[in-house]
């Protein structure tokens, strides 16, 4: 089989997969978000947190709630990491210097995972297990909370509030993201991902050097960095490890895991507000910007026109012989897609189109399908602004799911879209316009500026994946880029909070032949239109002094 | 139906000398305060000023020549707000001549008639009286509370034929400025000083009182957003661009890009190019605009937002009678009872007819002339005739002639007559009557002293093209419901020979209300017309309520249009009004969206293709320089705007159909479109100003 062939059946098999899985997801999650019951080990934790899970909460409860949850837990990983040499099981490492602690603290309680360290030589094994690893559920429960509030809002008539977030998040951590990541670490033991808790092992390596192998609890962290979107790895070479991600298959798995969630939540969404076709149409629009991307990001790694490569016969720099160009590829395509972050080759080595296009993903608002939670609530803002554009020309004012976007929801949405790319260009622009910050940059020209654009794309969006190439532990980046993780995450998250309570109390307009069609491909074909189309032309002159001038010299 | 109907003012196209007219307008606008409203606008201004200053510190052609298009960009976009107001300013000036100021002669009781003084109009107060006779302008808007007069109400309808204004009912509320032409008639006044209706319509097509509606308001916040971002990118481009100018030492400085980075004029041109300024100048005139075809239609409402919501309209309360029906229901059949000829039946049938003036009176004799041959007798020709008039405690007319009695009326209260004068009507009339009535005619029964003679069936006739019209609602997803006075076995005859949605029988007002209220708990939105006093709850309650002219002041207050030609059919081309508004409006903004492609296209290579020659491969247009790139654009997106103010102004063409097929239309026409046009339109222009000088 060829490599090419080969890559399309990866995909495809991917595909295949996706297709089987969202529905049994989508309505265990429609199940776990919309049931009276609480287990018992939920109501213990009920009563720890000192909440009532029965009492409903208004949008502004909510947010405060969830605000509040993610400034303690920016404290308490802040504080674990200063403090972990007094702390067991810190292989002896000293405290983590005070910018990398705040950037990493910030970087995990957003679902960013950037990482401005390496991993096994800066963490204790508490450290990543009681700081890193929880952050990994909680901060992916979150997106999802919000994003099941976002779908309140729709479903609800004339509803002064969206559920309870304590409710939401335990649910989400307790009942979807643990059982699925415990299978998931067993199936990556399995796989030869390791778990154990030992220390530093010194190895004499073939050439005569030596050379520290850290062990570690990797497998069960490795399932939750992918499941939850997260990104984070426990080496600094991420899934490019072998001990995160050993074979082809554990990569295949790798990347089902980080898919299936994101691609489940619209069938949930579907659920939610009672017109399965809905949430197929949102599925089907993250599907064809999903694909287009990762066969693009194939097609321009398999192409491999740049000088080197040609030169090597492959565009294998910085890829690892074991998974190949395609499978790369898509890892690639698929982690900035979907705001994880984790890598399995440097992004830097791609081709200038192809690393063009991890940056793209990550522009597109992290929505195809986006992190866990956080592409649901992404694509249904850019389905709102769709709506608004296109709806007026079916001659009514617009509606989306019976409900009217008037002033107040168009405000909300606009300023949603304004945040990212304000924050990604701005902070380009910032670190390119101070040599200092420039000096950080290992390569000049355009790929030098791609390296930046690239840093700042994937905090701004809590994608945490780094272009690499680019010294990021100063205390300036760890300063910048930390601004940029906790406005990109939680300006954001206000607003759709508050869009969600001012859909909910809306009573809404029935569904008629005057109506806009959300559910057909017209509509699916023009919210892809449409986000292509303001993406590009918010990043086009950005990208054009970056990748593709590079690309077409 | 879509096509514009012959009104007084023009129809929708746009006359270069209004263009012309409207320019000193439209450089009074030029001022920032005015023009701070519009976000998009002011931007374009600021940038226009800030390159004026460049152009002056560091004068050259090029600089000038877009500086010229930067402000022209402006001035155009307050041309087509200038020429929407225009055409409301003609139609005020002759307004305001019917406003001239008039006396009053104000009673000083009620008690009295002949007791008033005279006193300027302006200064009636609400509840006084005034009389108003032949020739005479009536003071204010009011009441007739006595006396019946025939009144030229041309000034404010256009409309020549003379009205019948009387007190009581439906037709009573006069309006000031028009012209009593026969009788006298007391008018109780209404409106307060300065709140005339006649003042009222100057100030809204004026558009003085001219607020922004729910969607312009959302629209707006959207274009302000893509604003911002496109003001993000291109500022923070700069830092990048001084940087690849930095990196590449060798390249020698050009008109778009030197060691400082981009141009300002440069920079202001691509900002201005990207930023949605095609919608943001043509979005106040689509609103004006929309307002104005109204007005054409002699309808005027109250507020923009009213307009907004008739494209929203999901169910339309439609009266039976002169909407659906023609006024009046026609004899179409004489149906003796056994042991009677039709010939006789028609004749008595006739005979009872001729001194009844109502419509369906008319019809009989009308039709016994027509089927039956009988020659019209004028009621004077009978002059021992004595003329038994129908008054609703006897629900009959008819007439006693050389002791003949001929009777008709309602069939219960004909039979009664029968029965008290010793006749024995058989179960045969009830079965006919019953026959009429379960086909949704009206049955009269017809009869002389103690017998029955037979039923004549007046039916309903439905207007030519309802059934069509009501196919085309209900494909645009609309809801037509009937109401009627009528029992709901003949309104079930008539809603289906209609083909309306739903009806409402034996209707009251109070379940008129009741049922607005229904569909709009279920989130509907719902427009009705009225006229009667007894309307104007409904009229209040209803989104869209469409007050007939001949109506009420009451229902005039309440609802929030007036249709001064008082046709309620006018109510389905209001709602086609709204949606013309609205899709126009995102018509044009997928336009200009759309437009920005081939903008990048055009000046993305301009600036940077002497540093990264490689990204000349961006110049598909191969544009002939950089400069004569960037100004081709600016050009272009200026011009687009003035050729754009036809269609703002006439509204794009509507079909009703079903929301998804006009969708597709108009993503193909102006999305599409609007990708393809620029690419077209800057390469054209390029060929021209490739030969102005610096162009090279």
């Amino acid at each position: 089989m060829s490599a090419t062939a080969a890559g399309m059946l990866f995909i495809a098999s991917l595909v295949l997969a996706m297709v089987l899985v969202h529905r049994p997801l989508g309505d265990y999650m429609y199940r776990v978000y919309t049931s009276a019951r609480h287990t018992v080990v939920e109501r213990v934790v009920y009563r720890l947190l000192g909440v009532r899970p029965d009492a409903e909460q208004s949008w502004g409860v909510y947010a405060r709630g969830l605000l509040a949850f993610s400034v303690v837990s920016i404290l308490v990983v802040y504080g674990i990491q200063r403090l972990q040499d007094k702390l067991p099981l810190s292989l002896g490492r000293p405290p983590v210097t005070d910018h990398i602690a705040w950037n990493t603290a910030i970087s995990f309680v957003t679902n960013t995972n950037w990482q401005a360290y390496s991993g096994e030589s800066t963490m204790g094994h508490l450290t990543q297990m009681m700081a890193l690893a929880v952050q990994n559920f909680v901060s992916a429960a979150v997106g999802m909370a919000v994003a099941i509030a976002l779908v309140r809002g729709f479903a609800r008539r004339k509803s002064g509030t969206l559920g309870n977030f304590w409710v939401d998040l335990v649910r989400g951590s307790v009942r979807i993201l643990l059982p699925i990541a415990f299978v998931g670490a067993l199936v990556l033991v399995a796989g030869g991902v390791i778990q154990n808790l030992s220390g530093v092992h010194e190895v004499a390596t073939l050439t005569g050097g030596t050379q520290s192998i850290t062990g570690g609890p990797v497998a069960s962290q490795e399932a939750i960095k992918e499941l939850g979107t997260n990104g984070g790895g426990f080496y600094n070479a991420n899934s490019a490890h072998p001990f995160e991600n050993a074979t082809s298959w554990t990569n295949w798995f790798e990347i089902f895991l980080i898919l299936m969630i994101p691609f489940a939540l619209p069938r949930t969404f579907g659920r939610m507000v009672g017109q399965v076709r809905q949430g197929y149409a949102i599925v089907a629009v993250m599907g064809i910007l999903a694909l287009a991307s990762v066969l693009l990001t194939n097609a321009f790694e398999l192409g491999g026109d740049a000088t080197v490569s040609q030169a090597a016969g492959a565009a294998m720099e910085g890829k690892e012989v074991r998974f190949g160009l395609s499978n790369s590829a898509t890892f690639a395509a698929v982690t900035t897609l979907t705001s994880t972050g984790a890598v399995n080759s440097a992004h830097d080595s791609y081709t200038p189109f192809g690393g063009m296009m991890t940056m793209f993903n990550m522009m597109l608002g992290e929505v195809a399908p986006g992190g866990v939670g956080a592409g649901l609530y992404g694509i249904l803002i850019l389905a709102v602004i769709t709506v608004f554009v296109a709806g007026l020309m079916v001659g009514r004012t617009p509606e989306y799911l019976g409900k009217k976007i008037g002033p107040r929801e168009i405000k909300l949405a606009s300023l949603y879209f304004l945040v990212t790319p304000a924050l990604v260009l701005t902070g380009t622009a910032f670190a390119m316009g101070s040599p200092e910050q420039r000096a950080s940059m290992l390569n000049g020209g355009p790929h030098g500026l791609s390296e930046v654009l690239y840093a700042f794309t994937s905090a701004s969006n809590n994608n945490g994946s780094a272009f690499a190439g680019l010294t990021v532990n100063t205390p300036w980046y760890d300063v910048a880029l930390g601004l940029c993780m906790v406005f990109g995450r939680f300006l954001p998250i206000i607003l759709v909070l508050a869009l969600a309570g001012s859909l909910a109390a809306q009573s809404p307009v029935p569904e008629g032949a005057g109506t806009l069609p959300t559910h057909r491909p017209q509509f699916v074909g023009m919210v892809v239109g449409v986000t292509i189309i303001l993406v590009s032309l918010t990043f086009l002159p950005a990208l054009a002094l970056g990748p593709i001038a590079e690309g077409l010299s | 139906m879509s096509s514009p109907t012959t009104g007084r003012v023009g129809g929708g196209l746009l006359d270069p000398r209004q263009l012309v007219r409207s320019l000193p307008d439209a450089l009074t606008k030029l001022n920032p305060a005015t023009l701070w409203r519009n976000p998009v606008m002011l931007i374009v201004e600021v940038g226009a000023v800030f390159t004026t200053v460049l152009a002056i510190i560091e004068p050259s052609f090029f600089a000038w020549a877009i500086v010229v298009w930067l402000w022209l960009t402006v001035i155009f976009a307050n041309l087509a707000e200038a020429v929407a107001e225009g055409r409301g300013k003609a139609q005020a000036a002759t307004l305001r001549a019917a406003k001239r100021d008039t006396t009053a002669r104000r009673l000083k009781s009620r008690a009295s008639t002949s007791d008033w003084d005279v006193v300027p109009a302006p200064e009636l107060r609400p509840g006084e009286l005034v009389i108003v006779e032949a020739g005479e302008v009536i003071p204010g808007d009011g009441d007739v509370i006595d006396g019946i007069a025939s009144v030229d109400e041309s000034a404010i309808t256009g409309e020549s034929a003379p009205v019948i204004r009387e007190s009581g009912g439906d037709r009573s509320a006069v309006t000031g400025g028009t012209k009593v032409l026969s009788d006298r008639i007391i008018v109780q006044i209404t409106q307060k000083p300065g709140e005339s209706f006649i003042d009222r319509m100057i100030a809204l097509v004026e558009g003085a009182s001219r607020q922004k509606t729910p969607n312009e308001i959302a629209l707006n916040i959207l274009l302000a957003a893509l604003t911002i971002i496109f003001l993000v990118a291109t500022v923070t481009m700069q830092p990048l661009a001084i940087y690849s100018k930095l990196i590449n030492p060798g390249v020698p400085d050009s008109p778009a890009l030197n060691a400082d980075g981009v141009t300002g004029v440069v920079l202001v041109s691509l900002l201005v190019c990207l930023i949605p300024t095609t919608i943001g100048a043509l979005l106040s005139a689509i609103g004006i605009a929309g307002m104005d075809r109204l007005v054409q239609r002699n309808v005027l409402a109250m507020s923009g937002r009213a307009v907004e919501a008739a494209g929203d309209v999901s169910t339309l309360l439609l009266d039976k009678t002169g909407t659906i029906t023609l006024g009046n229901r026609q004899a179409s059949a004489f149906v003796p009872v056994p042991g009677v000829s039709e010939g006789e039946l028609a004749e008595a049938a006739q005979l009872s007819s001729l001194a009844d003036a109502t419509p369906e009176g008319r019809s009989i004799v009308v039709f016994a002339k027509e089927a039956y041959g009988l020659r019209e007798r004028q009621a004077g020709e009978l002059a021992r005739a004595e003329w038994v008039p129908f008054t609703a405690q006897t629900r009959m007319s008819g007439v006693d002639l050389d002791g003949r009695e001929v009777r008709k009326g309602a069939a219960t209260a004909v039979m009664k007559w029968v029965r008290d004068h010793g006749g024995h009507p058989t179960d045969e009339v009830g079965h006919i009557v019953d026959g009429i009535s379960s086909s949704g005619g009206t049955p009269l029964v017809v009869a002389e002293r103690g017998r029955v003679l037979g039923v004549i069936h007046l039916k309903d006739v439905v207007k030519a093209g309802m059934r069509e019209r009501f196919d085309e609602m209900r494909r645009m997803g609309i809801r037509t419901v009937m109401i009627t006075g009528d029992n709901p076995l003949t309104a079930q005859a008539i809603a289906n020979e209609a083909g309306v949605d739903d009806f409402l029988a034996e209707a009251t007002p109070e379940d008129k209300l009741a049922l607005i209220r229904k569909e709009q708990e279920g989130g509907r939105l719902v427009a009705m017309t009225g006229d009667g006093t007894n309307d104007a709850p409904a009229l209040a309650q209803s989104d869209v309520g469409v007050a007939m002219n001949t109506g009420t002041s009451a229902a005039k207050e309440a609802g929030n249009m007036v249709d001064l030609d008082s046709n309620p059919t006018k109510l389905i081309e209001i709602v086609e009004i709204g949606k013309q508004l609205l899709i126009t409006r995102g018509a044009l903004t997928t336009f200009s969206i759309a437009n920005d492609i081939a903008k990048y296209f055009a000046i993305i290579p301009a600036m940077f293709a002497a540093v990264y020659p490689g990204l000349d491969a961006l110049n598909i247009m191969r544009l002939s320089s950089p400069q004569s790139a960037v100004l081709s654009a600016v050009i272009f997106n200026a011009i687009v705007i003035v050729a754009l103010i036809p269609l703002a102004l006439r509204g794009v063409r509507y079909r009703p159909s079903s929301a998804a097929k006009l969708l597709s239309r108009n993503l193909y026409l102006y999305g599409l479109g609007g990708i393809v046009a620029p690419f077209i339109g800057i390469k054209l222009i390029d060929l021209l100003v490739q030969f102005l000088p610096e162009m090279g």
